[in-house]
């Protein structure tokens, strides 16, 4: 972690600001505005597409392309693993990658607080750009908006990302079909746990990192060699692996059945879960993703999966049934069966 | 890790399974005391692996549950008009008061904060002199040595802008109000684990003799709750009633002698209102006259109007176990997790909140 900040900072030296919080003026399109991007910002994200320095940006995007948008506020912005700046460039990336398309274009808006310390600014929009690099898209257009003190919570993100279909892919809720096979490529749970361990009031001492990543490269790769036998993927991040099933159980009225025991789960992270009273299937993920995919090709799409470096912990966790539409059922380690619902809201943790 | 697994083992637990139902011969009303072993029992699927003859009733040991709609509206009170910071802990947020949840008071601008920990709520204390800090001190006997420390430690530190809302309640003597109750239909006791680690088992033997009844200390994985229930069986199948203690690995007899002291020197015993049940002699815990300045009860001018419990919610018909939830005319239809009419379709310890996942499982899962 130390190391690779470093390695960073050297890459990317902030450059000499003459300011070291960010002001109102900042936000406003004005002179500040304009010394603040000039001061460095575009030309951390340089490329041809932002340089023309336009409104929008001017793209050349054949056939058929996937769109998608997320914003993100995430507490506390630096946590153990990454901060907000890559996890809103993973976050659309494996939106996209989930649409099974190629990420190419983001846009990238700032809504900043008053206040926010040009150094922490700084690392996020290097952590940005080192997180693009990885998953080989580019920022092609902004906008920066500051905020009041206290009307903001240091720097929330907006990014939206346009992207090319696979060829191979044709991945929708009607293709899921009885016997169908569910796949998670790795550990559930972690991402939520690394954040937990941070928050205010709640520090406890562990070796949990969040798995923030982009995940195209590997979907893509799974593309490549299964295209149609796979019928759907879905990255599960808020709500965790529980709620992201429902919901492709209402939405495409099928049955689900999953089994708790073939469930991936640190050691550390699932007794994080047990102390705090929360159950990890509905603690979020950043790395993970479900691919439903035909039962023939299952054993082997699992195999691929595992010789990939973000499929080391894959798991067939389960399967599309006739049985019970619109629920899942989870058959826990006991033996016994329960269904898994949407929360109402947060987890909240229990009193004893 | 492994500690969890043992505890989970499935084959230990078919084991357990074929005991119970070898030895069972008439039908049994067991009721596990406690909100965290219902959860467990729903959790892990295990209400449909027990034979038929055996019915689980959820009884009242669900902190959130029954805790009173007055003391709700006085926190929501006290978070709202009195500009403090109201602490508590998570379960409580969702907990409908007579107009509003803690949960809502916080999206409309009202400071309350989840903790874990009442010590946490003393030093956010320490660090915002200038502001008061109300810590909801609610939950049974398992909780209330934590929140009697915190009165300890403010008192230590010289903290006096921290005080508590009590709403401690104790577990023997609400299940004597369900022994005592005309319609009871409970033959033996699950008694809850976590309380007897902290009061010892002793306070459970008058209750064995003078009512005749099957009592088993029981814990909460799923092999602690049918090693509970096996016992429990053999004991009605025998015809004996007498109190067994299945959690000794955690349970001493005696207790846990400093944490009892603490309670003794902070708390007082005296009557408690139930949510849901009514007002149960000596069922809870008070602040002591020496720490009477901690009481956020006394500390503030709280005025509100007396409450009245919606007459839908059958929650004291289901605390006490004489309805099922899913025989409740409003359950899954007005009342659901996400819009409950009572405390016991909100927390994941409540009866109604575990049986609306659960009644779904009945109907669509072939048994």
């Amino acid at each position: 972690m130390t190391q690779q900040k470093i390695s960073m900072q050297l890459q990317c030296p902030m450059p000499a600001f003459d300011f070291d919080v960010i002001t109102l003026g900042h936000g406003s399109g004005g002179l500040l505005t304009r010394k603040l991007l000039e001061s460095g910002v575009f030309e951390i994200f340089n490329n041809p597409f932002l340089n023309e320095k336009h409104d929008g940006a001017y793209l050349n995007l054949p056939g058929n392309c996937a769109f998608t948008t997320d914003s993100f506020v995430v507490s506390p912005i630096f946590f153990p693993g990454g901060n907000i700046g890559e996890l809103a460039v993973n976050g659309t990336v494996n939106d996209l990658a989930m649409c099974g398309a190629i990420p190419k274009y983001l846009s990238l808006s700032f809504i900043l607080e008053e206040g926010l310390r040009m150094e922490e600014f700084w690392e996020i929009l290097v952590s940005i750009k080192t997180a693009c690099q990885k998953a080989g898209v580019h920022i092609v257009t902004g906008d920066t908006k500051v905020v009041e003190k206290g009307k903001g919570d240091k720097i929330f993100i907006n990014t939206s990302g346009i992207g090319q279909l696979h060829p191979a892919s044709s991945i929708r809720l009607n293709r899921i079909k009885a016997g169908d096979k569910i796949i998670l490529n790795g550990n559930i749970a972690t991402h939520g746990i690394a954040i937990m361990s941070v928050r205010e009031g709640l520090t406890f001492e562990s070796d949990i990192i969040s798995d923030t990543m982009a995940l195209n490269e590997t979907v893509m790769a799974l593309l490549d060699e299964f295209g149609q036998q796979i019928h759907f993927l879905r990255d599960p991040t808020r709500g965790g692996v529980a709620t992201t099933l429902s919901e492709i159980a209402r939405d495409g009225g099928v049955g689900i059945e999953i089994v708790e025991k073939y469930l991936p789960i640190d050691e550390q992270v699932a007794g994080a879960c047990e102390i705090l009273g929360l159950d990890p299937v509905y603690v979020a993920n950043e790395g993970v993703f479900i691919s439903i995919v035909d039962e023939k090709i299952a054993d082997k799409y699992l195999t691929t999966l595992k010789g990939l470096e973000q499929g080391k912990n894959a798991a067939i966790i389960g399967e599309v049934v006739i049985a019970h539409p619109k629920q899942v059922v989870l058959t826990s380690k006991i033996g016994g069966k329960r269904v898994v619902n949407m929360l109402a809201g947060d987890q909240l943790p229990r009193i004893c | 890790m492994k500690y969890l697994s043992e505890f989970r083992d499935p084959e230990l637990a078919g084991q357990y399974l074929n005991e119970i139902k070898s030895i069972v011969r008439k039908p049994w009303t067991i009721m596990e005391v406690c909100g965290g072993q219902t959860h467990s029992l729903v959790k892990n699927g295990l209400l449909i692996m027990l034979p038929d003859e055996i019915r689980m009733v959820h009884g009242p040991g669900c902190p959130v549950c029954v805790t009173p709609l007055n003391l709700i509206d006085k926190a929501i009170f006290l978070a709202e008009e009195r500009n403090l910071i109201l602490c508590s802990f998570g379960d409580m947020l969702r907990v409908p008061g007579s107009k509003k949840s803690l949960l809502q008071s916080k999206a409309k601008g009202a400071d309350v904060r989840i903790m874990y920990s009442p010590l946490d709520a003393v030093k956010l204390a320490k660090e915002n002199p200038d502001k008061e800090v109300v810590f909801f001190a609610v939950g049974f006997e398992t909780t209330a040595p934590a929140n009697a420390l915190s009165v300890i430690q403010a008192e230590q530190q010289g903290v006096n802008n921290y005080s508590i809302l009590t709403s401690h309640v104790l577990v023997p003597p609400a299940m004597e109000a369900v022994l005592n109750d005309e319609q009871n239909v409970i033959q033996a006791f699950l008694a809850a684990g976590h309380v007897c680690t902290i009061m010892g088992i002793s306070e459970y033997y008058p209750i064995v003799e003078k009512y005749k009844v099957p009592i088993v200390v029981t814990g909460f994985e799923p092999l602690d709750l049918l090693q509970g229930i096996l016992m429990a069986v053999r004991q009605l199948e025998n015809g004996e009633y007498k109190l067994e203690n299945q959690y000794s690995r955690v349970v001493k007899a005696e207790g846990n002698a400093a944490a009892i002291k603490l309670l003794r020197k902070v708390f007082e015993v005296e009557d408690r209102e139930w949510r849901g049940i009514g007002t149960i002699p000596a069922s809870g815990f008070e602040l002591q006259k020496n720490y009477r300045r901690y009481d956020a009860n006394l500390k503030f001018d709280i005025q509100i109007e007396k409450a009245i419990e919606s007459k839908e919610c059958m929650a004291g018909q289901v605390l006490k176990g004489l309805m099922r939830p899913h025989e409740c005319p409003q359950f899954g239809k007005k009342c659901t997790p996400s819009s409950p009419l009572g405390a016991p379709m909100v927390s994941s310890e409540g009866a109604c909140a575990a049986y609306y996942h659960f009644s779904q499982a009945l109907e669509t899962t072939p048994a």
